[in-house]
């Protein structure tokens, strides 16, 4: 099980926590402008790199605050 | 002390493990192989044991050579894993721990590193116990990145172990060598026979010892080849993680070189428990087998119960001999948790039976048990689906509800639904983004539907958000869904808009609510309230605060039966109360989920999560009515222009008529298309279905196959399409 950091609350078990996927994907400015492709990409296309993983994570079952932070996925 | 074998009486002595109670009094055979039943023996003292396994009362699989002996004990020997018998009454339980240092293996060397170790130290043996020892008994089966341990300890306690530093000292496990008939009893292993005390008629075997490699190399750790013991030894480092001791090959001797000798290849086994032989390794490099994994495959060595603890480094060298490479080039199997064999039911602990889950009940549940009510799982809670009158089936006494419903009055508990109150300055413009409809046009005292979408423009949830003052909303969610949907908006809240100040607070069970449903409905209020009910000063999804049978009550027009109905919301400590005077206030039925999902399903309300499927778009339901075109942007929107979203054979939600009742999930033909729900109608005095099909609204007026029962395809609200009830009794 992983040891997850939550920066309010420190080191906790991995069960504590949830998933939110690859960071830095914002929901965009202006979606009305976005075209089929680019709204596509937003949707459903995320990195999936053997290495280091820049990551959302929820303390779910704790503060329950949105944090990032980077996973070897090695 | 006495025990029985295999039905035959033995004395046993204090301390001493079944095994070497067999063994000391004379018992070298009495057990079998699982395959060719061939007579087998004690052949280990310790976890590698691949012959004598017993099974005790109703525990299968144990090692002669960890059970320890008791007075009365009863043991049976087993060919292959046996089985549980009867209900198991042990007691299984969880543990957790945090340590500085947790040291594996209390020998030697696992003692030496305890002794001056700072901090909280844990020292655990599976085999041995003692006062030095924090965890006698007690294996650890898994190490996990991040120095995460799972231990067993007396086959019965998990120990779950999150450690600083982890110092394996596992030491080493004798090796049998490969020769004709190395199986039989008598033969056994070196060191065990010295454990046992080199008793007559017994043939002690070593061809070296191999390191006990599994928790250093499950936890990521890499192994070479040691020729001088002849056997993996743990390679490189590993944050967190020491290897000290035999485990690291010091202090082994060397090994024998290793030659096949002549003989008969299929009488010389590597793995006892498989019954596999040389012969099958030949057979499977034959085959054209070269790497050791798939060797494991075909041959089965190392899937027994011992997992491969004598066969393993065996099985790679007779593989290296017969391909003539030197066994490093062959690598290992891999090694996966548990080390030793572990019941599923350490891992269940305690949570078994009734507290193999949470069970969430409202407050009003006390009565509906006394009113005999049948209840069904809905996530956590249990909601009573129908109350069953004296020798009623359950549609008997929905059919029955529903008439109620529709004819009179009568009352549900709806507490269950999720709420949400959603408060700050910019809560209109937060829910204007997250559901599809607007709300800054819902006026203080007034409710409104609402939809909320996931970004590719999919179905989330639905509920009544309710204005309750200026800045101040109550949000209702569907039972399953109410934790999923609070996420749902802190996520959004938190990670793309943390420039609106809105605060969000579950308030679910603070509430207790009762629906109050039928044309009679007001009137039956009426006797308890001085709130005005009339349509006038009363209408549709409005809001009233006031008393209810002297209880402090918020009051909703909401309808998810198409009927007049109230909503009464009062303190949860209150609800109990409240639900019993509006019982006790005239002639009025209580109905539950079965009866409120046929009258929802009447009227073509869809269930999120029945009638959608994360696939599902408010157009596919019909409902593009609720999709607001005057906002700039809510989830979702954009991906209502999606190509794939406007689609004309895209599955839309329509109403069945069939000849008779269909099972849900039934595939329309021509399709595609399926049921997603399917009653019989007080109503309508018979049978129909809700069904997404394909060009489905299209196709209004076709008959389709369900699961080969005609039915014709209609709207999707198939009772009052005019909305002529919802004020009550139309004139």
């Amino acid at each position: 099980m992983l040891l997850v950091r939550c920066p309010w609350c420190g080191e906790r078990d991995e069960v504590e926590f949830s998933y939110g996927g690859q960071a830095q994907v914002a929901y965009p400015a202006d979606p009305a402008a976005a075209g089929e492709e680019d709204w596509s990409q937003y949707l459903f296309v995320r990195d999936n790199p053997k290495g280091l993983f820049r990551e959302r994570w929820v303390h779910t079952h704790g503060c329950r605050r949105w944090f990032e932070l980077e996973r070897d996925t090695r | 002390m006495k025990f029985t074998f295999g039905g035959v009486e033995y004395e046993g002595q204090e301390g001493e493990t079944l095994a070497a109670a067999l063994v000391r009094n004379g018992v070298l055979g009495g057990f079998r192989s699982l395959y060719r039943g061939r007579p087998r023996g004690v052949y280990s003292a310790g976890e590698e044991e691949p012959n004598a396994l017993v099974q005790i009362g109703s525990q299968p699989l144990q090692r002669a050579t960890l059970v320890p002996v008791e007075d009365g004990l009863v043991a049976e020997p087993l060919a292959g894993k046996g089985r549980l018998v009867g209900p198991d009454s042990t007691r299984y339980d969880t543990m957790h721990a945090h340590c500085d240092v947790l040291i594996v293996g209390a020998g030697s060397a696992g003692r030496g590193v305890a002794a001056p170790a700072r901090g909280r130290v844990l020292l655990v043996d599976g085999m041995l116990e003692g006062v030095e020892i924090t965890l006698g008994r007690t294996w650890v089966v898994g190490l996990y990145p991040g120095n995460y341990a799972l231990a067993v300890e007396r086959g019965r306690r998990l120990w779950r172990i999150r450690a600083r530093h982890v110092v394996l000292a596992t030491g080493a496990i004798e090796r049998p060598p490969v020769f004709p008939d190395n199986d039989v009893p008598g033969v056994m292993l070196a060191g065990a026979a010295a454990r046992y005390g080199d008793p007559v008629g017994v043939t002690p075997v070593s061809a070296g010892w191999s390191p006990r490699v599994h928790l250093w190399s499950q936890a990521g750790g890499a192994l070479r080849w040691d020729d001088r013991i002849g056997a993996p030894v743990p390679d490189g480092q590993l944050s967190g993680v020491a290897c000290v001791g035999r485990l690291t090959g010091e202090g082994l001797p060397d090994a024998p070189p290793f030659t096949l000798p002549g003989g008969d290849e299929d009488a010389m086994f590597v793995d006892l428990e498989r019954d596999a032989t040389v012969a099958d390794i030949r057979r499977a490099i034959g085959a054209g087998l070269r790497s050791v994994e798939h060797v494991k495959r075909y041959t089965s060595i190392g899937t027994g119960s011992e997992q491969g603890k004598l066969a393993n480094v065996n099985a790679i060298r007779v593989a290296a001999e017969l391909l003539g490479v030197h066994p490093g080039e062959l690598g290992t199997t891999t090694f996966r948790p548990p080390y030793v064999p572990v019941s599923f039911a350490v891992f269940a602990g305690r949570n078994r039976g009734r507290l193999f889950d949470p069970v969430r009940v409202t407050p009003i549940h006390p009565w509906h048990v006394a009113h005999g009510a049948v209840f069904e799982n809905v996530g956590l809670w249990h909601r009573p689906r129908y109350y069953p009158r004296q020798g009623e089936s359950m549609d008997d006494a929905v059919l029955r509800e529903c008439a109620s419903a529709r004819g009179r009055v009568a009352m549900m508990d709806v507490t269950t639904l999720g709420k949400i109150d959603v408060q700050g300055p910019d809560a209109v413009e937060f829910l204007n983004r997250i559901y599809t409809n607007a709300y800054d046009t819902l006026a203080v005292g007034m409710c409104r539907y609402g939809l909320i979408c996931r970004a590719d423009g999919t179905v989330l949830d639905d509920g009544v958000v309710m204005r309750v003052a200026e800045e101040r909303f109550l949000c209702t969610t569907t039972t399953g869904n109410a934790g999923p949907v609070l996420a749902w908006m802190e996520e959004w809240l938190q990670t793309e808009w943390p420039d609106l100040r809105v605060w969000l607070t579950s308030v679910t069970e603070q509430w207790a609510t009762v629906a109050v449903v039928g044309p009679d409905s007001r009137a039956h209020l009426a006797a308890l309230t001085e709130i005005p009910l009339d349509a006038d000063s009363f209408p549709f999804m409005a809001v009233r605060q006031g008393e209810v049978a002297g209880i402090p009550a918020r009051v909703c027009r909401v309808s998810f039966s198409g009927e007049l109905a109230f909503e009464v919301n009062v303190d949860g400590r209150r609800g109990l109360d409240l639900w019993a005077r509006i019982y006790a206030a005239g002639e009025i039925t209580p109905y539950g989920t079965e009866t409120m999902h046929v009258l929802r399903a009447e009227k073509g309300y869809p269930i999120i999560g029945q009638e959608t499927d994360g696939t599902v778009t408010p157009q596919d339901l019909g409902m593009g009515w609720i999709v607001s075109t005057a906002k700039r942007d809510f989830v979702g929107l954009r991906s209502f222009s999606r190509s794939d979203n406007a689609r004309p054979d895209r599955k839309q939600l329509v109403g069945l008529l069939p000849e008779r009742r269909v099972d849900e999930g039934a595939q329309l033909v021509p399709g595609p298309g399926h049921v997603t729900s399917s009653y019989m109608s007080a109503a309508l005095g018979g049978p129909f279905a809700l069904a997404l099909l394909a060009r489905g609204r299209e196709r209004i007026g076709e008959t389709v196959q369900a699961d080969g029962v005609a039915a014709e395809v209609v709207g999707s609200v198939v009772y009052d399409k005019e909305g002529a009830r919802r004020d009550g009794r139309p004139a």
